[in-house]
């Protein structure tokens, strides 16, 4: 097990340079930001190329990457054009973000599995003909549509909610914004365990689990719901990325001022501190996120052993 | 710099940005901004302004809307008129165009108690002017003299200070320019010019975090990215005190976000009606919209730097093709009229007496796609036979116009293929295009007049060789009227030369006028005396709040 973790957390030392290079290399394709800094009037020379040496923008692409990963190395993230540490915005975003996606984690792992395991069981009855039809009809909304509505409903028209968060973002500011963003994988992780579960339930082991005489709520719980899992925390794994970096709609429909929100700027602005520092941070969410999946797999299955 | 406190949220941030502006010499504390709802302050919408907010380095909308609440200058315009009115300067006076004696009023003071002198001018002038301070705004003291040996075009510095720049007391100081500029006071409510306190330049990092000035307004708090808020300052010695407590400034990434904001009664001001809301917008909010004239202009320029736009001849084609344009279809349709077709090269917050002419462009720049397509052939045709159209298209919904102007183009040419667009996919990459001289047909431009005068409309885009001149337009005739409008002393003369230029602009079509642009702003009911100034930006000191 240990001699697992350490080779996986090997495997991710290339993949941590090839993802930085990567972004680095396609920020710098958009081109010279400074230009831009100057609005619709023509950049100063001499003011621009103090900008640009500031910046190191004057020196070759390889020098600037080998320049700012000796800076990362050091703990240093570099600087957004306003002058603010990239660090100083990590730690702005990424405890809101983080709060977002614990939210929307959450109403999918709670919602999501209760809907699915219900609907599994109830293979082919109304229940489950109508939960199957919800989903495919969530899946389809697009999440600005289903982050627009809502918002106009919820914050304008009924005024139940704040229609967008404040900057401290508190978890009870949270719950319509998670909502929305958990809603498409809301579906996603129904529809996978009631597949998982109508599946199983059919399995040896069940069989004779129930023949054995275990009381219903053990045998669901204990046997099928335990086994039917694993393809569902797969999913869930690989979301957890994918909600901190894709939240992007999200936060703009409600201003949250997260990671989409930084990411959002940075590209704009074309700032390859703010973008490369943030992804770079985001990639290693991913890596991290995958390695706990495939160590829960081992405690979800007893059969599955890592050595 | 590695973080040395990582994890701190942003509650603790303004808490912290609090404290250190009690270390600075600050008359009055913290203890404004708590929760949410303050009595008396104004919530208003933002952006997060690009850079520092320092004055002289800061030439985007957002920056500025803080810098005309903490900042006064010499000159103030008026938010009505857009006339150049003194501010601190008591007097300016000149014999020549060129050698300017300034007096700045007795009784003013920064926030923090220090005095504005002559001195908090000069020097304020100076840091913004050095190359090494690395300003945006630098180039706005360009005609000061000895602005080469502080801001030389390589190289470093070989002064400290420009030489036209004298103090001569503790209020009065010259500035000596290169060149006659009889209009150069007007210009001096630009927000590059306003004074700066000692602490500025003694404790500079501490500024940046909280910046002190000597406006209506003082910041309590400042947390980057997310929010300002500032309240109103008792002890200021101006006129136009604020009328409300203070003013909470929140950062919206999307101004639809903030539309909805303010229909929640979460939000009392926004300045930027999303172009989706622009059909609702008076159906929600009634007479709290405001839909005024603003200081830009949207114009298509020629690459005049390529021989087969600037060919003797060439300019029928530059004139027909304004023509193919139909103005007045695209600002109606598209715009919901927050646009005005323009026809002339300045704009109406400029005023008649100012130098706005309506109808100076004449034919070339009515609608008429018979005598455009007649016009065109006689200059030769299209050259290649076909024009695009070029702009950046990630923000300010451009693609919609560029597709509508175009489309305009092949009605009036019976020709499906004569006009097509060129979209580039981010502001800085068209930019870097445009001042590369990439451009080999028409590509937009928008001005944002920097001073309601007629000459910033001209000079810097039309002039030879001018900073945003990207067409490199060049006609002897032109520079020497604006010369001649510059050394005259009598406004209504000079303005007049100033038209007289821009006559020849309408012979030879440098640059195609297409609409004067709008300032938009909605208000909820918890507010009254709203007004933009002709820089679209709300008068936040004249709002009162019910």
């Amino acid at each position: 097990m240990g001699r697992y973790v350490i080779r996986r957390m090997l495997q991710m030392i290339p993949v941590f340079i090839g993802s930085t290079f990567l972004i680095f290399f396609m920020v710098y394709a958009l081109g010279d930001p400074v230009a831009a800094l100057f609005g619709d009037k023509a950049p100063d020379p001499a003011t621009a190329a103090r900008i640009r040496k500031d910046l190191y923008l004057d020196a070759p692409l390889w020098k600037q990457y080998l320049h700012y990963m000796r800076q990362i190395l050091t703990g240093n993230f570099g600087t957004a054009f306003n002058g603010q540490e990239v660090t100083e915005l990590m730690a702005d975003a990424f405890p809101v973000t983080l709060r977002l996606t614990l939210v929307a984690i959450l109403f999918e792992i709670v919602v999501g599995i209760t809907l699915g395991l219900l609907s599994g069981l109830r293979r082919g009855r109304s229940l489950d003909t109508s939960v199957l039809l919800i989903t495919l009809v969530v899946v389809s909304i697009p999440t600005f549509v289903s982050g627009y509505v809502l918002q106009y409903l919820l914050g304008v028209k009924w005024s139940v909610v704040s229609p967008s968060v404040s900057p401290a973002a508190p978890f009870a500011e949270l719950l319509l914004p998670g909502v929305v963003l958990a809603l498409t994988s809301l579906a996603y992780v129904t529809r996978l365990t009631r597949t998982s579960i109508a599946e199983n339930s059919r399995a040896d082991y069940l069989r004779t689990a129930v023949a054995k005489g275990l009381p219903r709520h053990r045998v669901v719980t204990r046997h099928l719901l335990r086994n039917s899992l694993i393809p569902v925390v797969t999913f869930i794994g690989t979301d957890i990325g994918a909600l901190m970096g894709g939240a992007i709609v999200t936060e703009r429909i409600f201003n949250i001022h997260g990671v989409g929100y930084q990411l959002y700027q940075g590209i704009l602005r074309q700032n390859s501190p703010t973008v490369v520092g943030f992804v770079t941070i985001l990639v290693i969410v991913f890596l991290v996120a995958n390695l706990l999946v495939d160590l829960l797999y081992a405690v979800l299955d007893p059969r599955i052993r890592y050595a | 710099m590695p973080g040395p406190m990582p994890g701190r949220m942003r509650g603790t941030a303004a808490l912290v940005a609090c404290a250190t502006g009690v270390a600075l010499p600050a008359l009055a504390g913290c203890g404004g901004g708590g929760a949410g709802n303050t009595a008396g302050v104004v919530r208003a919408s933002w952006g997060d302004p690009q850079g520092p907010l320092e004055p002289a380095n800061t030439n985007e909308v957002q920056g500025g809307k803080v810098l005309s609440m903490i900042f006064r200058g010499l000159k103030q315009y008026d938010p009505r008129t857009g006339e150049a009115q003194n501010m601190l300067a008591e007097k300016i006076d000149s014999a020549d165009q060129q050698t300017f004696t300034i007096t700045v009023k007795d009784g003013w003071m920064f926030s923090n108690g220090e005095k504005v002198t002559a001195k908090s001018f000069v020097d304020a002038w100076n840091y913004a002017a050095r190359v090494e301070n690395k300003q945006k705004n630098a180039s706005f003291f360009q005609d000061i003299q000895g602005y080469d040996k502080v801001h030389p075009a390589s190289g470093s510095a070989s002064a400290k200070t420009m030489s036209g720049l004298v103090v001569k007391d503790e209020r009065t100081f010259t500035v000596t320019l290169r060149t006659q500029f009889s209009t150069w006071p007007d210009t001096l409510g630009y927000a590059a010019y306003a004074p700066l306190p000692r602490a500025f330049f003694d404790d500079h990092a501490n500024w940046i975090k909280k910046p002190v000035g000597n406006g209506p307004y003082m910041i309590d708090s400042y947390a980057k990215g997310s929010a300002m808020r500032l309240s109103r300052w008792d002890g200021y010695p101006g006129d136009d005190k604020a009328k409300n407590a203070g003013v909470e400034l929140r950062v919206y990434t999307d101004n639809n976000t903030a539309y909805t904001d303010l229909q929640a009664g979460n939000l009392d001001i926004v300045d930027d009606i999303p172009s989706a809301q622009l059909k609702n917008v008076k159906n929600d909010l009634g007479d709290r919209y405001l839909n005024q004239p603003a200081g830009i202009i949207q114009t298509l320029v020629f690459p005049m730097y390529d021989a087969n736009w600037s060919r003797p001849g060439k300019e029928k084609v530059r004139r027909g093709l304004s023509m193919a344009v139909n103005r007045d279809e695209i600002t109606q349709q598209i715009y919901q009229k927050t646009r005005t077709p323009a026809t002339d090269w300045t704009s109406p917050v400029l005023g008649e007496k100012g130098g706005y002419k309506a109808g100076l462009c004449g034919d070339a720049c009515t609608y008429d796609p018979g005598r455009a397509r007649k016009l065109i052939e006689e200059g030769g045709g299209l050259p290649g036979g076909k024009v695009t159209i070029t702009s950046n298209v990630d923000t300010g919904s451009h693609r919609v116009w560029m597709d509508a102007v175009c489309n305009s183009i092949n009605n009036a040419l019976g020709n499906d293929k004569a006009c097509t667009v060129s979209p580039v996919g981010t502001f800085a990459d068209f930019r870097n295009q445009v001042s590369d001289q990439r451009m080999t047909s028409m590509f937009r431009s928008g001005w944002q007049m920097d001073y309601p005068l007629v000459q910033n409309f001209l000079q810097p885009l039309y002039y030879t060789g001018a900073s945003s001149n990207y067409g490199k337009f060049s006609d002897a005739q032109f520079d020497r009227l604006v010369d001649e409008a510059n050394a005259e002393s009598d406004t209504e003369k000079a303005v007049g030369k100033f038209q007289d230029a821009e006559k020849i602009l309408a012979d030879q079509m440098p640059a195609i006028p297409l609409w004067y642009q709008n300032g938009s702003a909605g208000y909820s009911e918890n507010i009254g005396g709203v007004e933009l100034n002709p820089f679209s930006v709300p008068v936040y000191e004249r709002i009162t709040v019910k």
